[in-house]
């Protein structure tokens, strides 16, 4: 058991130090994992709103595609996305692989299927509380999910914190797209899987504890903020 | 689609004709035909699960009936505008009491200004107006239903519809609750109601439509009504002894 009291040892002392290094990880994972959560957020919030409330022919169909999305593979999304930004691929001559956009461009495929499969989801069930009297007083179906996205905001909270944390816990595509490229593309999972397999303890498990932190601090914050709200409306 | 009616066309008489609605191989309500004209309060009347709400949703729009047709004198778009329907248990969104009125106006394209001052108007007059900043989800339940009355009354309809709007309330709350909708009717206002409440139904009404099991069986002026029932339902449900 030595050895894992050495690691952890050292890896608080990166984290009491304030290692450089460890910082410009912390602060890419985050810079990717956050942009890709606005992206995904943009679009996902207000399509499983819309497809919470409309009805069409093969609705249901899309979604179970939707929900199905949301188990997508890393490695699957990461192939896709390298097939696309590769030199002969559709947009190579945007010359994206190997940089951080081409992670968050990863990130965001992965996760917009869990926040928009949420959303859809909490929005259905709003609507069958507050629609009829929303049609009463005269809201159409792009208004009413509009309102339905203020009224369920704590609610959302959940699924944006769902998708957040899938995508900065998430190694498979950011390894591909991004190659884990020192100073480039190195971010927090793609540095521990890299350590681990070095056998250098050390830092993976300042990361790993870094990861711990901040999931603790974004889902504790949440749940306060969602508290305090929730007794205010 | 009903064809429009000239702007200066009562939006009433609203008119029932043959209207039925099923529900997978049950029929809900059948062949209904009526017509409700300015004025008078109607009142729906039957016992639980006599058709009264599901005829309340379809005559203001929320359903489509499976058979007949529902006419307003003025044209079906502009019952949309003119209309509201109070539910049972008050649709309340997650903001103040105010802004709950603010936002059914702002949907009717009132301007943000005049929105506060009709919304101020309106909570006074169902007395309100020292809750107007309180989340509307916090007020008691029969303050809740003067404030989903209240957001009613702002929209000023020429139609309100409610459904059974003094459930579960206390009587001094319910009292409250239908001063206010006659302070509504005297103004102007044609109050469609549904009731399962034999003395509210007394207290309210000027005609009955009496449902049951999905079908009219009697439209009559409440003193007829009450005096002399027509069909032995009626006079099994006012003699407590109809059940659904």
């Amino acid at each position: 058991m030595g050895w894992i009291g050495d690691a952890l040892a050292a890896a608080f002392e990166l984290i009491v130090g304030g290692d450089p290094e460890l910082g410009e990880i912390v602060a890419l994972s985050l810079r990717v994992s956050g942009t890709a959560l606005l992206v995904s957020s943009v679009i996902g919030l207000p399509f499983g709103a819309l497809l919470g409330i409309v009805r069409f022919p093969g609705r249901r169909g899309v979604v179970i595609v939707l929900n199905t999305l949301m188990g997508l593979p890393p490695v699957v999304v990461g192939l896709g996305v390298l097939l696309l930004l590769s030199r002969p691929g559709p947009l190579g001559h945007l010359g994206l692989l190997f940089t951080p956009e081409a992670m968050m461009i990863a990130q965001s495929i992965l996760i917009t299927p869990i926040v928009a499969a949420l959303t859809r989801q909490t929005i259905e069930d709003a609507f069958d509380e507050y629609g009829e009297q929303l049609r009463s007083l005269g809201a159409g179906r792009l208004r009413s999910a509009a309102t339905l996205l203020y009224e369920a905001r704590f609610t959302l909270l959940t699924a944006v914190l769902a998708g957040f944390g899938r995508a900065i816990a998430e190694v498979g595509a950011v390894q591909i797209v991004g190659g884990n490229i020192a100073h480039v593309t190195r971010i927090m999972t793609t540095t521990i899987a890299l350590d681990t397999n070095r056998g250098e303890f050390a830092l993976a498990m300042g990361l790993g504890i870094i990861l711990l932190l901040l999931a603790l601090a974004i889902v504790g914050s949440a749940e306060i903020l969602r508290g305090v709200a929730n007794r205010a409306a | 689609m009903q064809p429009e009616a000239p702007p200066n066309t009562p939006l009433l008489p609203l008119r029932f004709e043959r209207v039925g609605y099923r529900s997978r191989s049950t029929s809900l309500l059948e062949e209904l035909s009526f017509s409700l004209d300015a004025g008078p309060v109607s009142v729906i009347l039957g016992p639980n699960g006599a058709g009264k709400t599901l005829a309340l949703r379809i005559a203001n729009g929320l359903i489509a009936p499976s058979s007949g047709v529902v006419s307003w004198n003025g044209g079906t778009e502009r019952a949309r505008a003119e209309s509201t329907l109070v539910f049972q248990r008050p649709v309340l969104l997650r903001r103040s009491a105010r802004a709950n009125i603010e936002y059914a106006l702002r949907l009717r394209g009132m301007a943000r200004k005049e929105c506060r001052s009709r919304a101020e108007v309106a909570l006074g007059a169902l007395g309100l107006s020292k809750l107007g900043d309180r989340p509307a989800r916090l007020l008691s339940g029969g303050e809740q239903h003067r404030l989903a009355l209240a957001r009613a009354r702002a929209l000023a309809p020429t139609v309100l519809f409610l459904d059974e709007p003094a459930a579960s309330l206390d009587p001094g709350a319910t009292r409250a609750l239908e001063t206010s909708i006659t302070n509504l009717r005297d103004a102007g206002t044609k109050i469609i109601m549904t009731t399962h409440d034999l003395e509210q139904a007394r207290r309210m009404a000027d005609e009955i439509l009496f449902f049951h099991r999905g079908r009219l069986l009697e439209h009559a002026s409440a003193e007829a009504f009450f005096g002399d029932p027509k069909c032995i339902e009626a006079k099994k449900f006012l003699a407590r002894e109809l059940t659904s």
